[in-house]
């Protein structure tokens, strides 16, 4: 069993993750309260709900569950004084691959969502919340609802909140074991009861037809947490936390070969792939070579340490300069990763060294997107499992030459034409990894099949 | 008068075109001559957006600074074309959408979702009863790639499953589109259906505590797009493609929904529903889709007959009329009955009462036939033309009340000669010991029974699909039914017998052609002026409004 | 329905379906939960009580039994175990930790039959199953072993796990 006492490397910025790991800290409201808990709803309920919504737009804070949408922005679809109900969930789903951060929160810090939650859903007017849990945490699920318990006992949650007239129930909702209720409608359709298949946007955005068809916020743990920060100093002053349009700090999660895997909390953009893997997590072990880095969650397009990347950046007198950076210099923020051709995501960070095959990791991916395809639309539903089947069959000899332009071309046939972005996250993994490492596909061709048309129906 | 609906600009292909405001994207394409291939769309049903068949280019207007559409050198905005394709069943046109309906991106699309339907599904045609009929097979040809690409097992899935009664479940043929599931929800009210498992493993099922044995389980198998759902009644029995398509109307109840009959060889075998958004939509009940199988029964009478002795003996047309004249000629006006059916044509039911006339009587009714109403299609009413048979006169306000008085005269003897047009007297609570009191009793239908038994004079007739006229649904609606089958053997239209029948008791009276009969009532019908056969067109003619233009005109 | 559930359980039930107030369906996923973790599965007869409670129909309740991979329908072992299949813990050594799970909780891979998702011992007391990505990525191989989760278990730390669950 490895050690749990896992103390922040010097380099973090441990603003969301403050009391993970924090020597005398307990999970219960009277630790939380002594620390200074609560306030930060306190000063909420001083300022109109209006008001909280533009500090986070000013603050810049986009979504830390996977797509870094703006949470104002998203805050300021729903329109007040409407006729229906407005809704509120935190997204606690976390299952995306290489993600492990609000498993944390979640157990040892869970008033810090909860305080969270209650000042978004004043902001937003939502009276009813849920938080949605992944059933893989089921002692997550008694921690979460100890501290719901908790906070109404202090008259934190329920009628008439701290004499402001709002009142909010929030509720904890267990998953059971399916990826795609990480998805926001997905997660809508479980919650309602059904098998969470996606809603297609149009009509079903939602912040305009959500739970219930009612407006509805989905918002990640993570991102739910910032809001309470933002609410203590203020949209202006997180704004100039990070990097323009990715500010804030955000909660990197190393897994795979280096030496020291785990959770590290950065300003957004300050640290660099080379600082995270070299400095912060000791390096690659003795005597291996760094291969490829999928930044994201397994989601995300994979990275190759061979391939040099033009990344444009703005000049102090705003012109734009481009240069050629390795993978080593690419900066961890949304835009950086995106102009690379990947995703900042979920923050996931999984590092393979030149002992991994990568087909036998892509096959990894396709097993995990085949299981977890809610099976709705045609192309996911019959392409995740034909990838997977085909690089299956590649990894146990039975390789045919037309194999790898068979998955490149089966992937460009799902992503863009899906329900919902399961498309693109099951097929961006063979996309890039078959673009990036070619040569190993190719290489795997040729003892079965002779690459002619299927004589198969 | 409703107020205009706005029209709104949609370029389509390169053409600007207009259509009402809150038409669906995939029906503006329709209306253009666009035809967008589709598996799970269906007007009537709730829209899933599931098969990424119908994905389509689409656009908005490019909007300048000034938050207005900048507009072309041909005075049309300019479309800003989305990047991502989109589903067109979902959405509504909206002022100044572009679409493409068959750029590379498109017929790129199309090829992707062809090739993903049938990795995993099996090889089939040659025992499916979809084939000629299948969207997989029709949009394979059309949109889809040759050759497959597939190496690997395919992914098997339950086969031959018997859903339900008159359903049977091939689950490795379903494309999931889950169009039965929401008819079954939407339509029927019978939440029955659903998904189990999940990925590619889905599968459609029922739970084991339940059959889809709902009266309307036959629609899911009309609109599975592919040979999944199969009617049990119709499975193996007939390709497609050899079946000739006569349009009618169903005749097992009130509403007298829109129906094809599916004939080869004059032999029925089977019944779909024919869409009309003034009676059925674009469905029909189970019970009335399979009520075709009396007609090609062994035991249809195919030739007249008349009684010597105990038996009956098949005789020639000309000497069963003219026994029949005979017989009724003998009697005094309320010594002869009329018992005729509402099952019959409202030219049948016309000469019938020309036939009660003849005769003087004013002893006629038709047997009613109520149940309760299922709230969907199917009527209380359970006879298709009792308004048909009140506007001819054969029955009065209250069809039926005038039968008790003709069976007890029956059972007492003061009647003396019935004529039962197409239907069983034992209804009247009459035993055979009864109808043998009467002197005569002449009878007319298509099946034997305990009234044709006891016939004095029988006289073979024909079956609803045998038939041409017209009949009045519940709500007053007049539509028409066609002819699918020539009647057996000898066996003749209802309405020729009943006009020689008439010829019989009072001389020729000029009436050869079915269109005459026709013009007979309308000319004597006012609800029915300025009607002809061939204005009630397929989608049949509201009597209310036919009248309403009638006062509008005049 | 052939069940009676005991008064507690009821109870409870009742008082989750009041947290969702404005559709009874929502509670279909919580009710399945307190009846698996107290019947340790769902049988048939649960699927239909579930259904007459929520009033929904039985393939209603039967479509969220048979997507969610954490229902079971049949009885696991008294212990369950689950082991991560995903990336990271795959590199970290999850398929080997299954394996050795097997060896000592004397779970017969071949003797479950091909394709079986839920492996069992003979004996009944251990169940094992593959799950997918279990958020702990850093720290593979992770487990939980019933509610009890592991972090970083070395293959040779497995026969001390499986005593604390005799």
């Amino acid at each position: 069993m490895a050690s749990t006492i896992r103390t922040p490397h010097p380099r973090e910025n441990r603003i969301i993750f403050r009391n993970i790991d924090r020597p005398g800290w307990t999970n219960d409201i009277d630790c939380y309260l002594q620390d200074g808990g609560y306030e930060d709803l306190k000063k909420a309920f001083s300022m109109q709900p209006g008001e909280i919504v533009n500090e986070v737009k000013i603050s810049g804070l986009r979504g830390r569950g996977g797509a870094g949408f703006p949470c104002g922005v998203k805050w300021g679809f729903i329109k007040p004084g409407g006729p229906k109900p407005t809704y509120l969930i935190c997204n606690a789903d976390e299952s995306e691959p290489g993600t492990f951060k609000d498993r944390y929160i979640i157990h040892q810090d869970p008033h810090q969502l909860v305080e969270g939650m209650i000042i978004s859903c004043f902001a937003v007017n939502a009276r009813l919340a849920y938080i949605y849990i992944r059933g893989e945490f089921p002692e997550g699920a008694k921690i979460l609802e100890r501290a719901l318990a908790e906070a109404r006992a202090h008259g934190f949650l329920g009628k008439n909140i701290l004499g402001s007239g709002f009142d909010l129930e929030i509720y904890v909702f267990r998953g059971a074991g399916a990826y795609i209720c990480g998805e926001e409608t997905g997660l809508i359709e479980s919650m309602e009861g059904k098998r969470p298949y996606p809603r297609i946007k149009p009509p079903y955005f939602p912040a305009v037809l959500g739970l219930y068809l009612c407006p509805t916020i989905v918002n990640n743990v993570e991102t739910l947490c910032n809001v309470k920060y933002i609410m203590r100093i203020g949209g202006a002053e997180y704004a100039k936390i990070g990097k323009p349009n990715n500010t804030g700090t955000r909660v990197l999660c190393v897994s795979g070969d280096v030496q020291r895997p785990g959770y590290y909390e950065f300003e957004v953009g300050r640290i660099t792939m080379g600082e995270l893997i070299y400095d912060i997590c000791g390096g690659l072990k003795p005597g291996r070579t760094l291969k490829a880095v999928i930044p994201g969650g397994s989601s995300a397009k994979v990275l190759s340490a061979r391939d040099r990347y033009k990344i444009k950046t703005k000049q102090a007198d705003g012109t734009m300069v481009e240069s050629e950076i390795g993978l080593e210099d690419v900066a961890l923020d949304f835009d950086t990763l995106a102009g690379v051709g990947s995703m900042a995501g979920s923050g996931g960070v999984i590092v393979m060294d030149d002992s991994r095959e990568m087909l036998w990791a892509l096959n990894n991916i396709n097993e995990f997107y085949a299981h977890e395809s809610c099976g709705q639309c045609t192309p996911c539903r019959e392409g995740s499992l034909w990838m997977k089947k085909i690089t299956e069959r590649m990894l146990h000899g039975g390789g045919s030459g037309q194999d790898t332009d068979t998955l490149k071309s089966v992937a460009d046939n799902i992503a863009g034409r899906t329900i919902c972005a399961f498309g693109e996250a099951c097929a961006w993994p063979t996309q890039s990894f078959v673009a990036k490492f070619r040569d190993e596909f190719a290489a795997t061709a040729g003892t079965k099949g002779n690459g002619n048309e299927s004589t198969n129906h | 008068m409703s107020a205009p609906t706005e029209l709104l600009n949609v370029q389509i292909d390169g053409v600007w075109h207009q259509f009402p405001k809150g038409t669906r994207v995939i029906e503006a394409c329709a209306q253009a001559g666009k035809f967008v291939p589709h598996y799970c769309y269906h007007p009537k049903l709730t829209s899933p957006g599931n098969c990424r068949m119908c994905l389509i280019e689409m656009g908005m207007p490019k909007v300048g600074a000034d938050r207005k559409p900048e507009m072309g050198a041909d005075g049309r905005p300019l479309i800003n074309w989305i990047p991502r394709p989109q589903i067109s069943c979902a959405q509504d046109i909206a002022e100044g959408m572009g679409i493409r309906t068959d750029s590379p991106m498109v017929k790129d699309c199309r090829h992707g979702v062809m090739e993903f339907l049938l990795i995993n599904h099996p090889l089939d045609c040659p025992i499916c009863d979809q084939a000629g009929e299948c969207h997989l097979q029709e949009y394979s040809v059309e949109f889809g790639t040759s050759g497959s690409r597939f190496l690997e097992e395919k992914v098997k899935k339950p086969k031959r499953v018997e859903l339900g009664p008159r359903v049977t479940l091939d689950d490795e043929r379903c494309v999931l589109c889950s169009r039965c599931i929401r008819f079954m929800k939407e339509v029927a009210h019978d939440d029955v259906l659903g998904f189990v498992s999940r990925g590619s493993h889905t599968y459609l099922t029922a739970h084991p505590n339940r059959l889809l044995d709902s009266n309307y389980s036959l629609n899911t198998v009309d609109i599975c797009p592919v040979g999944a759902l199969t009617s049990s009644d119709f499975r193996f029995k007939m390709r497609v493609w050899f079946l000739k398509e006569t349009k009618s109307i169903c005749t097992s109840c009130g509403t007298g929904c829109n129906t094809i009959i599916g004939t080869r060889q004059n032999e029925i075998f089977r019944q779909t529903p024919r869409e009309n958004n003034a009676v059925n939509s674009d469905w029909m009940c189970d019970y009335g889709r399979l009520n075709f199988h009396h007609v090609n029964s062994p035991d249809r009478l195919k030739m007249p007959q008349v009684r010597e002795g105990q038996q009956l003996v098949d005789t020639s047309w000309n000497n069963a009329l003219v026994k029949a004249g005979e017989a009724l000629k003998q009697f005094q006006k309320d010594e002869v009955a009329v018992v005729a059916s509402a099952r019959m044509t409202n030219e049948e039911l016309w000469l019938t009462k020309k036939l009660i006339d003849s005769i003087g009587t004013s002893l006629h009714d038709i047997v009613p036939r109520f149940a309760e109403a299922d709230q969907i299609l199917m009527s209380a009413d359970r006879n298709p033309n009792t308004l048909g048979a009140q506007i001819t006169g054969v029955t009065g306000e209250k069809p039926g009340s005038g039968l008790k008085e003709i069976a007890d005269r029956i059972k007492s003897g003061t009647l003396k000669a019935v004529v039962a047009l197409g239907e069983d007297l034992t209804q009247l609570e009459l035993t055979a010991e009864d109808l043998n009191k009467l002197a005569a009793l002449i009878v007319m239908d298509i099946l034997p029974n305990e009234t044709t038994r006891s016939a004095s004079i029988l006289l073979p007739s024909s079956a609803f699909s045998e038939k041409r006229g017209s009949m009045i649904n519940v709500k007053g609606r007049l539509q028409r039914l066609n002819r699918a089958t020539q009647a057996p053997g000898t066996a003749r239209d209802d309405w020729e017998i009943i006009r020689d029948l008439i010829q019989q008791l009072t001389g020729s009276n000029g009436i050869y052609l079915i269109e005459d009969v026709f013009k007979q009532i309308t000319d004597s019908i006012p609800d029915m002026n300025s009607l002809s056969l061939s204005r009630i067109t397929d989608q049949g003619v509201s009597l209310a409004e036919n009248s309403e233009e009638a006062v509008e005109t005049v | 329905m052939k069940m009676e559930l005991p008064a507690e359980l009821e109870a409870r039930i009742d008082e989750v379906i009041t947290q969702y107030p404005v559709s009874k369906r929502s509670a279909a996923l919580p009710l399945l939960h307190l009846i698996q973790e107290h019947y340790g599965y769902l049988e048939d007869d649960a699927i239909t009580w579930i259904a007459a409670k929520l009033e929904l129909e039985p393939i209603n309740v039967l479509e969220l039994v048979t997507f969610y991979p954490m229902f079971r329908r049949e009885p696991g072992g008294k212990h369950h175990i689950r082991v991560c299949r995903t990336l990271s813990c795959a590199m970290a050594g999850g398929y080997e930790l299954l394996d050795t799970f097997c060896k000592h909780a004397a779970i017969d891979r071949q003797g479950n039959g091909h394709g079986a998702h839920l492996l069992k011992s003979k004996d009944g007391k251990y169940s094992i199953e593959f799950v997918e990505c279990l958020a702990s990525c850093g720290f593979g191989p992770v487990c939980l072993i019933n509610d009890d989760f592991y972090e970083a278990v070395a293959q040779d730390e497995v026969p001390q796990l499986l005593e604390k669950y005799p």
